[in-house]
């Protein structure tokens, strides 16, 4: 990825509150994973989540589609509380798009299917129109030409855009990003961050956990640090870079920016 | 050196066995040579046998007279129908055993390979008993053991009926078979009948309309409830309205037996009930790795999508589930067709029993006997694998 | 959800605290196994009630109201009127030994104790001096043949007087062994580069597998010695012997191709790049890996063909099932299917499942061993 900036024109905090995670607690049977997790989103943050693995990063952003459960606190999202209300986990669900670190796309589907599954039944659109919107998303992240082949005749960055953009095709107002890099080849992740990089000048709302960060300074409004299921700072990028407060953020920087 | 002193004739050979192509060439012609030498050896060994004992090779014998009876058969046969029509009636009766065990077979297999899979630690407990006491005993000793369980705790005809061994007090079990009920159809039957055919047209008619009005509006319509009502709604009403047009032929006590009514014999059953116990726990578990085989991470996206947990089901594992789950399952229905062959073991006159058994016994035609009944299995085999292989290629995943 | 008051706690000094009351103990572990929803809760009372039909009488017939001692069935029903398995003890001996000599019975005991360091020193890796002995087991197949069967200073003993365990033991053991070397050379050649050789496998291999065992036991009875020379006639075991053979080194075949596939091409053009002969890349690179990754497709077979040994008593060999229907046919216990098919279950249970757990086992074993 250049180093050189970019246009940060579309990128407009507002004052709208989409998530707010209250004294959030989760155990894995005898294990506290989470620790009193407090976070407010507002729409339009690009916040990058970094942290050792282990830390409980990628638990507390699947906490926010309740792919995981929270045994104790409070999780909002657009206003509606996530309990174990199966309507209320739907509703979520299809405002919050999510990307996994290794894709997770449908084999047996081809990629415009991969797109067009959830328009289809859970927002019963038209099969046209969702074919139409599902291409508009694949020129977006640039691979249009490969709506008819299967995912597994793509590579690793195609197969990771395709997930973007059938995550797109539901129109979500949050996407949320669970090491997207991680599992792609080197010369693939540019690719990868370039799409989330437009998403971001289009005033995305988006949690990204992940290690690029390059990404980081360039697209974040924010950067939180998490070790041992808490987060231990959060700040500006730039600040977070260049003066970190606590002694293990400072440790974690720099192991993973002097390699 | 040696090998200069060679004569000419030598050295090609010698260079045709270091050409890597020539080399293929001989081994190959050697391979088929050998095999014909041998095929030779045995051929003649058997011709020379069969004349010192005086026998032939012909098929003639087929056409003669069978002289024996057989207590089950689906066309007509008495024991003055030749050999082949015997050879006919234990191929039906082979085929209805593997068509009755499979279907049996499958539907229990897959309840018990989901119940496996179930949250629920004691059902989960009690089917993985069940697979593996039944997995693990011989085929030939479930059909024996049931068998034997039919024939002595059911009840003689005549106990069947004063002890109580009665559904309702029209079907009756005892150790001469399950008598049920015939229904004989009046001529408005036939109502009924074209009703449920037009059921099912109308229900393929209504998932193709489905199928389009969701991909014009996305309107999503209600296609199993409907085809349900229409496949057996409608043939009920139907039934209902042209005043019920069957006649039921009861079983009923006469001396030491049952009249009338429709009998599934105690062999059958033994068979079928044995085999499909036998193959079901093998399904069973071909269903829990086919479900198993479905990474979580599907799942997981799938919800993430906000699908609901029946439509994942739906869309998601169960045709993904099934591609791992079918190949293996062909191969259980031929081992089960397979094992059918077993059937001579309870006096079920299935195939083997029939033409490899007591016709062949009669006829002393062991060759002639022996061919027919290897060719038929054969010809099942041969069919279910060009299934498999055409199945395989239409849904193998597509990668690079 | 409950809210707890939160203590502050600085930034990254919260300590691990344990989880509420509401989700562990024993009462939690109950509701989520056996009551966490409406399928859940249905499907434990069905069990409760499927236990409640089957397990009491089941227990009753087989032990409570059971009989070991007695002379006949008569007697036994006056005793009780459950299980009686006075019929097992007095032919307990008859199942496994058939009509096998009694003083000559010390040969068959002494093959079978011999089996286990055979079978643990091929299966092992970690048995002492294990090249060495494999001499051993090499030899076992000839030792043992020599010792049931007699001559060269033994007293012969007749195939005919062969049976039950002995004789479940004697077809599966040789059908076993005798195919894994005719199922690799099947498997080569089925994967050969030579289109004859190609055929001919697949022809074999395809026709064995798709006809019934018991056509081929039929076979084997009634019309193999028309295949041999006028004058030489086998004996009805070693006819079945060769058929269990044929058809065991079929399903071998297919394990080890299996096996021979699932091994990275690297290994062959490494090989290959090392100048090695096709038999000695084979023998030196290949077939170790690839036998090694087939053991639980071999150990699975090998329960196959162990069960399938029961089939022969359809053609009049008498294995353990046959010996036992024997009984049947007697007049004092006439009548006793059950006790009789039951106690050959268990024997085929109890052999047949400690095989595929330890098969389960190998292929746990070697799926780490992928991994590292």
């Amino acid at each position: 990825m250049s180093e050189a900036a970019i246009d940060t024109s579309g990128m407009k905090v507002t004052d709208e509150v989409v998530i707010e995670i209250q004294h959030m607690h989760k155990w894995y049977g005898e294990f506290h994973v989470l620790k009193n997790v407090n976070l407010t989103v507002n729409r339009g943050e690009r916040i990058v989540i970094c942290g050792p693995s282990g830390s409980g990063k990628s638990t507390m952003i699947r906490c926010i589609n309740r792919l995981e459960e929270h045994q104790q606190g409070h999780i909002l999202v657009d206003g509606i509380e996530l309990t174990n209300d199966l309507k209320n986990i739907d509703a979520i669900r299809r405002e919050v798009g999510m990307v996994f670190q290794h894709f997770n796309l449908f084999p047996h589907l081809t990629v415009l299917e991969n797109c067009t599954l959830a328009p289809i039944w859970v927002r019963q659109t038209p099969k046209k129109d969702a074919e139409e919107q599902a291409m508009h998303f694949l020129s977006k992240v640039k691979i249009p030409d490969q709506a008819h082949k299967y995912p597994g005749q793509l590579s690793g960055g195609q197969q990771q855009r395709v997930a973007i953009a059938r995550s797109l095709c539901m129109n979500p107002r949050i996407m949320l990003f669970d090491e997207p890099t991680s599992a792609l080849d080197p010369e693939m992740i540019s690719e990868v961050l370039d799409t989330m990089i437009e998403l971001a000048q289009e005033g995305m709302t988006m949690l990204c956990v992940t290690h690029e960060m390059g990404f980081a300074r360039k697209v974040a409004n924010r950067v939180i640090f998490m070790d041992g299921g808490e987060i231990i700072e959060q700040n500006e990028p730039e600040e977070f870079f260049t003066n970190p407060q606590s002694e293990r953020t400072k440790l974690f920087l720099s192991q993973i920016l002097n390699h | 050196m040696a090998s200069m002193e060679q004569t000419a004739p030598q050295m090609d050979l010698l260079r045709l066995w270091r050409d890597k192509n020539a080399r293929a060439v001989i081994i190959q012609i050697l391979t088929i040579a050998g095999l014909f030498f041998f095929t030779f050896w045995i051929v003649s060994n058997a011709v020379t046998n069969l004349e010192t004992i005086g026998k032939g090779y012909s098929f003639d014998f087929l056409f003669e007279p069978a002289g024996y009876d057989i207590n089950q058969y689906l066309i007509e046969y008495t024991n003055r129908s030749s050999h082949l029509t015997a050879a006919v009636v234990g191929l039906l009766n082979t085929l209805l055993v593997a068509v009755t065990g499979i279907i049996l077979a499958t539907v229990v297999g897959f309840i018990l390979g989901v119940l496996r899979l179930s949250k629920n630690l004691l059902m989960g407990k009690i089917v993985y008993t069940y697979i593996e006491v039944v997995r693990n005993v011989p085929v030939l000793l479930w059909i024996l053991l049931v068998h034997g369980m039919l024939i002595s705790s059911l009840p003689s005809p005549k106990a069947s009926v004063s002890d109580g061994w009665d559904f309702l007090g029209v079907s009756f079990l005892s150790n001469r078979g399950f008598y049920l009920p015939q229904p004989n159809p009046e001529p408005a039957f036939w109502a009924t009948v074209i009703a449920f055919f037009l059921g099912i047209a109308g229900a393929v008619v209504f998932r193709r309309h489905a199928r389009k009005v969701q991909d014009a509006t996305g309107k999503i319509l209600p296609v199993f409830w409907v085809s349900v009502a229409a496949i057996l709604g409608l043939p009920i009403l139907v039934f209902l309205v042209t005043g019920l047009p069957i006649v039921w032929s009861f079983p009923e006590l006469k001396g030491f037996n049952f009249v009338g009514g429709f009998a599934i014999k105690p062999e059958f059953m033994a068979l079928t009930l044995a085999l499909s116990l036998y193959t079901s726990s093998f399904i069973a578990e071909n269903v829990r790795g086919g479900i198993l085989a479905v990474s979580h991470g599907q799942t997981e996206a799938a919800h993430a999508l906000g699908i609901s947990n029946s439509r994942t089901l739906q869309l998601v594992v169960i045709p993904q589930a099934l591609r791992v789950i079918i190949p293996p399952l062909t191969s259980q229905y031929l081992n089960l067709t397979k094992n059918s062959s077993l059937a001579i073991a309870v006096g079920y006159m299935d195939i083997v029993a029939t033409i490899g058994g007591i016709s062949l016994n009669q006829t002393g035609r062991e060759m002639e006997c022996m061919t027919i009944v290897l060719l038929v299995y054969l010809c099942f085999s041969l069919l279910i694998s060009a299934f498999m292989n055409w199945y395989n290629k239409r849904i193998k995943l597509i990668e690079r | 959800m409950t809210d707890v008051t939160e203590q502050n706690y600085p930034p990254g000094k919260h300590p691990s605290l344990p989880p509420p009351r509401n989700m562990t103990g024993w009462h939690v572990w109950i509701w989520k196994n056996f009551f966490g929803s409406i399928t859940n809760t249905v499907l434990t009372f069905l069990s409760i009630f499927l236990i409640w039909q089957i397990v009491p009488g089941a227990l009753d017939f087989l032990v409570f109201d059971s009989v070991v001692n007695a002379g006949s069935r008569a007697e036994c029903r006056e005793i009780a009127d459950g299980a009686c398995w006075a019929v097992i003890v007095e032919r307990f001996e008859q199942s496994i030994f058939a009509f096998y000599p009694e003083e000559e019975r010390w040969r068959v005991i002494l093959a079978f104790i011999l089996l286990f360091p055979t079978v643990g020193i091929l299966l092992f890796d970690g048995f002492p001096a294990r090249a060495k002995l494999m001499k051993f087991t090499i030899a076992y197949p000839f030792i043992a043949g020599w010792l049931i069967v007699g001559g060269w200073g033994l007293e012969p003993v007749s195939t005919d007087k062969f049976g039950g365990v002995m004789l479940t033991l004697i077809i599966g053991v040789t059908g076993i062994t005798l195919s894994l070397p005719i199922g690799i050379l099947l498997a080569l050649g089925r994967i050969s580069k030579l289109p004859a050789m190609r055929i001919v496998c697949v022809a074999f291999i395809e026709f064995i597998r798709g006809v019934p065992l018991i056509t081929l036991l039929f076979v084997a009875s009634t019309m193999l010695n028309y295949f041999l020379p006028p004058g030489v006639q086998f004996d009805l075991l070693l006819r079945v012997l060769i058929m269990v053979t044929l058809f065991a080194s079929a399903y071998m075949a297919e394990v080890i191709r299996g096996g021979l596939q699932a091994i990275p091409k690297g290994q062959y053009e490494a090989a290959d790049a090392m100048g090695l002969k096709y038999w000695q890349s084979m023998r030196l690179i290949i077939l170790p890996q690839a036998l090694k990754i087939s053991i639980p497709g071999i150990v699975n077979t090998f329960i196959g063909l162990y069960k399938d040994t029961t089939l022969v008593i359809i053609i009049g060999l008498l294995d353990v099932l046959g010996i036992m229907k024997t009984a049947l046919a007697d007049p004092k216990w006439n009548g006793l299917p059950e006790e009789v098919y039951i106690y050959t279950a268990i024997f085929f249970f109890v052999s047949c499942f400690a095989m595929s757990r330890y098969s389960l086992y190998l292929e746990k074993k070697l799926h780490t061993g992928h991994k590292r």
